[in-house]
């Protein structure tokens, strides 16, 4: 990956994370994380990893960011006032951050990149055939036992969906029978 | 496109060859926007007020240029003159970025939609997956807009569109499936040169489940579009003008070039993935006539789907919010399901395809016109006679 993608990148990245946290509107913040997966992407594509980023856009930044949105401006949350948090909150997120960044540190500390070294890429690295190729053969029982996890999430939330007809509701027309 | 900034870049080592590329793909994206992209959605809106005036029995814009050709350029002229109006309680960074994403939104899909062989900007192995994903740019900015305009239509408008378009990416998305099964590869270039310029080699007439798939895929692509019969995210008649109603001049103008601009990106993927894209039979041996046969092929092809889509509008009524998401949970999905399922099956069947199928298929459809071009045919006699001569 070019440095002179690299850099630009990574500090709209940040830049993009940061508005996440600091954004005290709750659309603004949604709509910085939608940027930061957005640049995530880019990534993926600079590092010749085109489907699955491809993938990060249409599953992240569009299906899930979009819902987030949805119900944000739904609920039309006002900006939070940023003296409600107690001292003991700040404490206790300082306190979490911190232990995050010893941990991630430790484990960056111990690793070694291979990446870094610079290595030619394996053929068809990357490409549709590849990858689909490994999750269909090496990683087929992960791939199955996800997709009976995803059914099982939307059968549960389609049942706690689905209240039972109060009398309150009977009275209200079916949907799609008014007309 | 890539090759020459490559041969450029090993022509000049002292500068770093990523800032070459870029700038050359910037030039290069500037001149398709403003050659290309521009003119094509300004005239689709000139084109669609004449149909319309047309179907309606009306004129329509008659008086800028010949046969008021040039009111697109009138238009632009106007709206970019116009006061930037940007109301006091908007949200004012979101409201002014929105109309640029939903813009980008689909500018950015003229990427990967080949214009002729070797007409396209950059033939991405994922081509038609990368089409499905920047395309949800529009979503993000078309709720940003709904939003940050702090309206309630704008909201609604907004809330309505974004329901919308992610419930019909579903069935979207599974009618590409068909296509990208039978020619096994996501690339557009690839998609088309899986296809041939006769008429039955077409994706469309491959199987009875891919003809299906390809009438799913223009409905469910006009919805993604917010066009007549579901354009309820504008609807006029309800939330004034949806989530562009706090939007003025040349804002105001960018949402509908996108949606025009938008028009001729669904032609063309309709064109690309079921009609043979740009193939043309080779006819000669010069490179750059073939060039310029195969744009005008895959434009004429999708500028027929543009006009069905403006005869739509011009004709059907909007429908419902609960018909729309009836319509696509209990009816486009199952379907593009089973479409996706029955290519597969005819694929074990036939695994070459098989001929007697594709032939038959495109004589039920060359009788499907013949039937409809009568009924025009008899109500077009039916109308002289009863005295609207002009018809």
């Amino acid at each position: 990956m070019s440095p002179y993608l690299f850099y630009p990148l990574a500090c709209l990245t940040i830049a993009g994370a940061l508005g996440v946290v600091l954004n005290n509107n709750p659309v603004r913040s949604a709509l910085s994380l939608v940027a930061t997966l957005f640049l995530l992407a880019v990534y993926y594509i600079a590092l010749q990893a085109h489907l699955v980023a491809a993938l990060q856009i249409i599953v992240y930044a569009g299906a899930v960011m979009v819902l987030f949105l949805f119900v944000i401006t739904l609920l039309n949350l006002s900006p939070d006032p940023a003296d409600r948090t107690s001292p003991l909150f700040g404490a206790a997120a300082l306190g979490s951050a911190l232990l995050l960044a010893v941990v991630l540190g430790r484990a960056l500390w111990a690793t070694t990149l291979p990446g870094a070294a610079n290595t030619p890429l394996p053929e068809g690295f990357g490409t549709t055939v590849v990858l689909a190729r490994q999750l269909f053969s090496e990683y087929l029982v992960a791939f199955e036992l996800t997709s009976i996890l995803l059914l099982v999430a939307v059968v549960g939330a389609v049942v706690l969906a689905k209240r039972d007809p109060s009398p309150a509701d009977m009275d209200a027309p079916a949907p799609g029978r008014e007309a | 496109m890539l090759e020459f900034l490559n041969g450029l870049a090993a022509a000049n080592p002292e500068v770093p060859g990523v800032l070459l590329r870029v700038a050359g793909m910037l030039a290069f994206g500037a001149l398709v926007v403003f050659v290309f992209i521009l003119p094509v959605a300004g005239i689709t809106s000139w084109v669609e007020r004449r149909v319309w005036a047309r179907i309606q029995s009306r004129i329509g814009p008659n008086r800028v240029g010949p046969g008021g050709f040039l009111q697109w350029l009138a238009d632009g002229l106007k709206n970019l003159l116009k006061e930037d109006v940007i109301p006091q309680a908007v949200d004012e960074p979101l409201f002014r970025i929105a109309p640029y994403l939903v813009v980008a939104g689909f500018v950015a899909a003229f990427v990967a939609i080949p214009f002729g062989g070797s007409l396209i900007i950059a033939d991405l192995n994922i081509g038609i997956l990368y089409i499905t994903a920047i395309t949800s740019l529009v979503v993000v900015g078309i709720l940003m807009a709904g939003w940050s305009s702090n309206n309630k239509w704008s909201m609604l408008g907004g809330i309505r569109s974004a329901t919308q378009i992610i419930s019909y990416e579903i069935p979207l998305g599974l009618t590409i499936f068909p296509v990208v099964l039978v020619s096994g590869t996501l690339s557009t270039q690839g998609i088309t040169a899986a296809q041939g310029w006769a008429p039955h080699t077409w994706h469309m007439f491959h199987n009875p489940f891919l003809l299906v798939s390809f009438l799913l895929f223009f409905v469910c692509a006009l919805a993604e579009g917010n066009r007549t019969p579901f354009d309820l995210p504008e609807a006029e008649s309800e939330l004034v003008a949806g989530f562009a109603t706090e939007y003025s001049g040349m804002r105001s103008l960018l949402f509908f070039l996108a949606e025009w601009g938008n028009l001729y990106v669904i032609g063309a993927l309709v064109a690309t993935l079921f009609m043979g894209g740009w193939q043309v039979p080779r006819f000669t041996d010069d490179p750059t006539l073939l060039a310029v046969a195969q744009f005008f092929t895959i434009f004429l092809k999708a500028y027929f789907w543009v006009f069905v889509a403006m005869w739509v509008r011009a004709t059907l009524p909007r429908i419902r919010i609960d018909q729309l998401m009836a319509l696509c949970w209990k009816y486009l999905v199952p379907m593009a399901l089973l479409n996706t399922l029955g290519t597969a099956f005819f694929m074990v069947l036939f695994p070459e395809g098989s001929l007697v199928v594709r032939i038959a298929l495109v004589a039920v459809v060359l009788a499907i016109i013949f039937v409809f071009a009568r009924r025009v045919r008899f109500h077009l006699a039916r109308a002289r006679g009863l005295g609207y001569g002009a018809v």
